[in-house]
């Protein structure tokens, strides 16, 4: 077991309201998520040391700290790779408070992108320097496609089929109808719906995808000592990982042995080595999901059932309300909103204190997990 | 948002010699001068024998087909009038973990040249079938790889 070992606890967390577009700023939905997860914890804004987000938050560490009120701090990091970094930023911060470097630490994220103009694949220059400039060119544009090929690849190798893959965004949004915070709250979505769904980058059609949202969550995170002064039932951080696969790279993964592995790989073993769990004691799973099949990646590459048999374990329900392992309770990103998958992690820890609109009966771990297809991260919480 | 076709930069001397390559239709990669290793995309180091000693290696462009993506809108405004287009990946003979990019066209004169290239019937892509690389050059600096099913080779 590692040293981590649920010495820190989630205490607290709060989310703006979720929408295509909200009028506050960036920073205005951060400060009011963080003022209310501190709320939510009962902890004063002015003990908070320690601070971590994404390198891709707009608003910096010390624009939050003042506004909010903060005092001195003395930890700050952020975590770079966008999807893969929500769970490696509470890992960040747990770490600091596990040594004793820091006290009371906030994880945030604030994003602005339910415009069309606001996404990042439409930001690309004339002219490219990065790892991209041997894909964009000649049209492989955006994440979906990147995604894509990896999806097409994997229905070759295991013969998943599209109505097999369509049970990842079908059981989340029947999740989603469940709670009225998620954007597609009351929107049922049925099988031939997805079928008939206009395409975005064939084999994925429009419910394979996320949504882009507005929206801000943020987390408290303190000692497992001082969790107990809290207002809420503590969430312990039992494992947490970051990992980067062998001769990796970022969304166009496709120079190596195995461009299908991802990053999930190098996370769950290291995840799964510092735990007294193993994947079968999971029974509620929050599972990155900018695209529905990295649900299906993230469910083998972490030993929730074998590779190459996620289109069989998912059918049939297995990932809905009462199915066997329900997965991204909130509805997710598919179905909730896109917050870079913090929204899952809220939706973890509420599994873990039994306020989900979706509860699992007696759930008392509950993994998370950052994105697939980027240098990523995961957690185990438990209750 | 741009409306002309995202290009690489091509000076950088990092990859500046495939480049060149390309211009003149060849698909070349690096190669460990001490080791022998292939590698793609550019680095300065060989990960096997941590070597800096690059060359640089041509490649017969001939491969197989290991995926592929057809893509449709919302696109960049230079890529929404071909679309819905597709986009491959290739799984080189001389090295199949150094897979790269592009779109699989028609063959022989009749399908044009260059950017005026048709697209294949999209039930001709088949994982496993066997691609061409070529080259179509898109700007004064720049050529970018094509793939033709190896039947389509004039």
């Amino acid at each position: 077991m590692g040293s981590l070992s649920d010495s820190t606890a989630i205490v607290g967390l709060a989310e703006s309201e979720y929408a295509r577009s909200l009028g506050a700023s960036e920073l205005e939905l951060s400060c009011r998520v963080v003022r209310d997860a501190l709320a939510d914890a009962g902890v004063d804004p002015r003990e908070v040391d320690a601070l971590a987000s994404f390198t891709m938050e707009g608003p910096a560490d010390f624009e939050l700290a003042r506004a909010v009120g903060m005092g001195e701090l003395n930890f700050f990091s952020q975590v770079a790779h966008g999807g893969g970094a929500a769970c490696g930023a509470v890992a960040q911060v747990a770490m600091a408070i596990s040594c004793g470097m820091a006290q009371v630490g906030v994880v945030w994220r604030s994003r602005k992108r339910g415009a069309k103009s606001s996404r990042v694949w439409a930001q690309v220059n004339d002219r490219i320097s990065d790892q991209w400039k041997y894909s964009r060119p000649v049209g492989l544009l955006r994440p979906v496609d990147e995604v894509a090929l990896m999806a097409r690849r994997y229905m070759h190798e295991y013969g998943l089929k599209r109505e097999q893959l369509a049970e990842v965004a079908l059981a989340q949004r029947e999740h989603a109808n469940l709670n009225p915070r998620a954007a597609m709250y009351e929107k049922p979505l049925d099988l031939a719906t997805y079928l008939d769904a206009r395409w975005i980058s064939e084999p994925l059609c429009l419910y394979d995808n996320c949504l882009e949202s507005d929206g801000a969550v943020a987390v408290v995170i303190v000692s497992a000592e001082r969790a107990r002064d809290c207002r809420t039932r503590p969430v312990f951080i039992h494992s947490a990982s970051q990992g980067m696969g062998e001769q990796y790279q970022v969304m166009t993964n496709f120079h190596c042995d195995d461009p299908l592995a991802g990053c999930s790989g190098a996370t769950a073993r290291n995840l799964w080595r510092q735990a007294d769990a193993v994947p079968a004691d999971v029974k509620v799973a929050q599972l990155y999901d900018a695209f529905s099949p990295l649900v299906l990646l993230s469910l083998e590459t972490y030993g929730l059932c074998p590779v190459g048999e996620a289109g069989g374990f998912v059918e049939g329900g297995t990932l809905g309300p009462g199915g066997s392992l329900p997965v991204n309770t909130s509805g997710g990103s598919l179905s909730e909103a896109y917050v870079h998958g913090m929204n899952l992690l809220n939706e973890g820890v509420r599994q873990m204190r039994g306020s989900s609109t979706s509860q699992v009966e007696d759930a008392d771990l509950c993994l998370v997990t950052s994105a697939h297809v980027v240098p990523s991260s995961a957690l185990l919480l438990r209750n | 948002m741009i409306d002309e076709r995202p290009l690489p930069v091509t000076d950088d001397p990092a990859d500046a010699p495939m480049w060149e390559a390309a211009l003149r239709g060849e698909l070349v990669v690096q190669a460990c001068v001490d080791c022998g290793r292939l590698r793609f995309p550019p680095r300065p180091m060989c990960p096997d024998c941590q070597s800096l000693d690059t060359g640089w290696q041509k490649l017969s462009g001939r491969g197989k087909l290991w995926s592929y993506c057809v893509a449709h809108p919302p696109l960049l405004p230079a890529f929404e009038k071909d679309a819905p287009y597709n986009v491959a990946v290739i799984q080189l003979d001389e090295a199949p973990t150094l897979r790269i990019f592009g779109r699989v066209v028609r063959g022989g004169a009749a399908s044009g040249s260059g950017e005026a290239r048709e697209p294949v019937d999209p039930s001709l892509l088949v994982i496993g079938a066997r691609l061409q690389v070529v080259f179509e050059k898109v700007a004064d600096d720049v050529a970018l790889p094509l793939f033709l099913l190896e039947d389509d080779v004039a």
